[in-house]
C-alpha cells in the first residue's frame, strides 16, 4: 500500500470560508454566553451596579446591607433536628459562629432609623470543614419573588438627583405592578425601626430542603428567635443614627446574648419558591438549638469583613429548593463580594479605598 | 500502537476528551457568572468538579506527552509557524493546569469550602485571604479569556493546517483511517505502517480517500 504523496497547498476560497467561520461561530456563542450579545438578560452585574447606583459608591463595602458589624459565639445544636437532617450541625455539640448584624442598603453611613429592617447573617464551620452560610432578615416575608422583580424595585426606588429621594410615583407604579409586595409593605408600615438588633426575630425567608440519613427531602424555612424579644429600647435611644452599634456592644458587656435556631418544615403545598408568602403558622416547628453571641467587633476590622454569606453555601444534608431568589443572590453576592475585595486589595481597575487617617 | 507520524493513541484520546472538557468549562464559566437564574446554581455545581476533573487529565497527560514524544512538525513549517506551534502548545498545558489550581486556590483563599458535590469537598490550598482572592480571581477571569482566545487561534491553526497546507498535522492527532506522513520526504518517514500489524490502514481499501487527500 503506497502513502499518499503531500499534496500542494490548496488556496481555495471555500476553505477560507471554513476556517474563518468555525473561528466565528465559537467566537458568538461564546460572546452569547458570557452575555455580550444579550444586553437585555439580567446578570449580576446588573444587579449589583443598580444597588451601586441608589446607594453611591461606598468602595470596600458591601454593595447591600452594607452598615453592620461582626460578632462571634457558636450554635449549640439540641439534636431535635438530626432526625431530619444529616448535616453534622445538628447533630447534639458545638459548632463555632461568625456572624453579622446589618441594615440594608448600600450605604455604610446610613441612619438606623431609616428603614425598620435589620438583618442577621451566620457562617457555621462545621467539624468536617463544610460550612453552612446564611442570611436572615427581621421581616417575616421580602417583598419580591424573583430576581427580575427585585431588580425593578431597585429601578423604580432609585433617588431622584434633584430632591436625594426616589420618585413616589415610579414607586407607586411598582407596587400597583408587584401586589406581592403587599404583605411585606403592610409589616414595614407597622413597624417601628428597632434600636436594638438584639430583640429581633430573623427569618431565612428562602426555603431549603433538608436531607436526612436516609436521603429523604424535608422542605424547610428557619429563623431564629431571640431570647429576650422585649425590652428594644431599654438601652438606647432610637433616634440616634448609629444606635444599633451602641446597643450590642453594651449588651454584650453583660454577658452573652442568645436565639433559639428554629426550623419549620412545610406542609404539602405550602410554597417553597415564594419568599413573598409566610407558610401558616400551625406548621411542625423543631428548635434545632441555641445559637450564643459571645463577642461584637467592628466589621472594618472584624472576622466578617471578608465573608460572603452567600445562602447557597451548605453543607451535606442541606440543599437549596426551587426558590428563584437563592441563584440570584449566590450570583450577586459574589460579584459584590468580588468588587469590595477587589477594592481592598488594590486590584487594577477597583476603586481605591479611603484609608482613615 | 503509535505510529511516528502520529500521537500517541492515549494523547489523542485526552486531546479530543479535554478539548471538550475545557470547552465545556469556558462556556460554564462565563455563562455562569453572567445569570441570575437558576441555571447559575446548577453551572456552578458542574464547573467545580470538572475543573478539578480537568486538572487530573491534565497531569496525566502531561505524563504521557513527556513518555510519548510527539511526531516532528513537517520540516518544511516555517520557523515562526513551528515556533508558535510549540510554545502555544506549551501555554495550553499551562493554562489547563494553572486554571484549576487557581480556581481551586481562589476558593481557598475566599474561605469557601471546595464542594466537589453534595457531601464531598477538596481541602483549602491557601489560608483565606481577601487580597490573595481578589486577585486570583481575576487571574481565573483573564487566564480564562486568554485560554479561549489561545483555543480559537489553535484550531484555527488546525484547519488551516488540515485544509490548506494539507501536512498531516490535523490527521496527527485525528482518529484517521489511512496513516499520514508529516514531512514532504524525509525517506525515513515514508512507508514503514504497511506490516504495522492491527493497524486500521489494513481493513482499509488502498485508494479510500483519507482526510487531506483533494477532495475536488
Ligand atoms: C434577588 C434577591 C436579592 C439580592 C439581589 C440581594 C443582594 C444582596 C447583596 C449584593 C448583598 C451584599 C453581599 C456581600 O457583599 O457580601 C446582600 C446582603 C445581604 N442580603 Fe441580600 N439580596 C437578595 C435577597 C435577600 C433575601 C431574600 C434576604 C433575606 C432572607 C437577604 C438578606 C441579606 C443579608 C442578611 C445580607 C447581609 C449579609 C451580611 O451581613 O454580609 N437578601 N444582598
Ligand atoms: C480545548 C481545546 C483544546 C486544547 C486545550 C488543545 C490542546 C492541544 C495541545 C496542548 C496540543 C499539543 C499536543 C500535545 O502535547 O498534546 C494540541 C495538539 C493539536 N491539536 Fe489541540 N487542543 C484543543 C482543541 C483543538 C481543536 C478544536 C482542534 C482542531 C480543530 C485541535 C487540533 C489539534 C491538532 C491537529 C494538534 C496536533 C498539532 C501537532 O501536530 O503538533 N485541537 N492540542
Ligand atoms: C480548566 C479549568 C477551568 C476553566 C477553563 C474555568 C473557567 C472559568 C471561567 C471562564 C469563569 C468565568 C470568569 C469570568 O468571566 O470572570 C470561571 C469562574 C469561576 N471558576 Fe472556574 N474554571 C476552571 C476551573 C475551576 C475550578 C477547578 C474551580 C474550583 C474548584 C473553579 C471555580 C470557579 C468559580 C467559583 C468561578 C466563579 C466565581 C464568581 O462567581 O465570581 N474554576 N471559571
Amino acid at each position: 500500500m503506497l502513502e499518499p504523496e503531500r499534496t500542494p497547498p490548496a488556496r481555495s476560497t471555500w476553505r477560507w470560508a471554513v476556517i474563518a467561520a468555525s473561528v466565528a461561530v465559537l467566537l458568538l456563542l461564546f460572546g452569547y454566553t458570557a452575555g455580550w450579545l444579550a444586553p437585555h438578560r439580567l446578570t449580576p452585574q446588573r444587579i449589583v451596579d443598580a444597588l451601586q447606583r441608589n446607594a453611591g459608591l461606598h468602595p470596600g463595602y458591601r454593595r447591600n446591607h452594607a452598615k453592620g458589624i461582626c460578632v462571634t459565639g457558636y450554635f449549640d445544636s439540641s439534636g431535635n433536628a438530626s432526625a431530619y437532617s444529616r448535616a453534622i450541625v445538628f447533630a447534639p455539640g458545638r459548632t463555632p459562629v461568625v456572624g453579622r448584624f446589618a441594615i440594608p442598603g448600600g450605604n455604610p453611613g446610613a441612619p438606623d432609623g431609616g428603614t425598620p429592617v435589620r438583618s442577621l447573617a451566620l457562617r457555621f464551620d462545621l467539624a468536617n470543614g463544610q460550612q453552612w452560610r446564611t442570611g436572615m432578615n427581621n421581616s417575616p416575608v421580602f417583598p419580591v419573588a424573583t430576581p427580575q422583580s427585585f431588580y425593578e424595585q431597585l429601578v423604580a426606588s432609585r433617588p431622584d438627583p434633584a430632591t436625594g429621594h426616589p420618585d413616589p410615583l415610579k414607586l407607586a407604579a411598582f407596587y400597583a405592578a408587584h401586589p406581592e409586595t403587599g404583605a411585606f409593605r403592610a409589616w414595614a408600615k407597622e413597624t417601628t425601626p428597632s434600636s436594638s438588633y438584639v430583640t429581633e426575630s430573623y427569618y431565612g425567608l428562602d426555603a431549603f430542603y433538608l436531607i436526612d440519613a436516609g436521603g429523604k427531602r424535608h422542605a424547610v424555612r428557619w429563623s431564629a428567635v431571640p431570647e429576650a424579644a422585649a425590652g428594644a429600647s431599654e438601652m438606647a435611644s432610637a433616634t440616634a443614627p448609629d444606635v444599633l452599634a451602641g446597643d450590642l456592644q453594651q449588651r454584650l458587656a453583660n454577658g452573652p446574648l442568645r436565639w433559639r435556631l428554629m426550623l419549620t418544615l412545610a406542609a404539602p403545598g405550602d410554597p417553597t419558591n415564594d419568599a413573598t408568602r409566610a407558610w401558616p403558622p400551625d406548621r411542625h416547628i423543631i428548635d434545632a438549638g441555641t445559637l450564643v453571641i459571645e463577642h461584637v467587633q467592628p466589621q472594618d476590622n472584624g472576622p466578617c469583613r471578608d465573608i460572603n454569606y452567600d445562602p447557597t453555601v451548605l453543607p451535606d444534608g442541606i440543599v437549596v429548593s426551587d426558590d428563584p431568589l437563592l441563584a440570584a443572590r449566590s450570583a450577586a453576592y459574589a460579584n459584590s463580594y468580588l468588587r469590595r475585595t477587589s477594592e481592598h486589595a488594590g486590584v487594577p481597575g477597583a476603586t481605591r479605598v479611603e484609608r482613615q487617617p | 500502537m503509535s505510529r511516528p507520524d502520529s500521537f500517541h493513541p492515549l494523547a489523542r484520546l485526552l486531546h479530543w476528551l479535554m478539548a471538550l472538557a475545557i470547552l465545556a468549562m469556558l462556556f460554564v464559566g462565563v455563562g455562569m457568572v453572567a445569570t441570575v437564574s437558576t441555571r447559575h446554581q446548577w453551572l456552578l455545581a458542574i464547573h467545580r468538579p470538572l475543573g478539578v476533573t480537568i486538572l487530573l487529565l491534565a497531569l496525566l497527560r502531561l505524563g504521557v506527552r513527556l513518555r510519548w514524544r510527539p511526531p516532528p512538525l513537517p520540516s518544511d513549517m516555517p520557523t515562526i509557524m513551528q515556533w508558535l506551534a510549540i510554545s502555544s502548545h506549551w501555554l495550553l498545558y499551562a493554562l489547563m493546569i494553572g486554571m484549576p489550581l487557581i480556581g481551586w486556590a481562589m476558593l481557598s483563599a475566599g474561605g469557601f469550602p471546595v464542594m466537589l458535590g453534595r457531601s464531598w469537598h477538596l481541602p483549602p490550598i491557601l489560608p483565606a485571604n481577601s487580597a490573595l482572592y481578589a486577585w486570583l480571581r481575576l487571574a481565573h477571569g483573564v487566564l480564562a479569556y486568554l485560554l479561549f482566545f489561545t483555543i480559537l487561534g489553535h484550531m484555527a491553526a488546525a484547519l488551516y493546517h488540515g485544509l490548506i497546507r494539507r501536512d498531516g498535522v490535523l490527521s496527527s492527532m485525528t482518529f484517521h483511517r489511512l496513516p499520514r506522513r508529516r514531512s514532504p520526504a524525509p525517506s525515513t518517514n515514508t512507508a514503514p505502517e504497511a506490516g504495522d500489524i492491527g493497524s486500521p490502514s489494513q481493513t482499509d481499501p488502498p485508494d479510500s480517500p483519507g482526510y487531506g487527500t483533494p477532495p475536488l
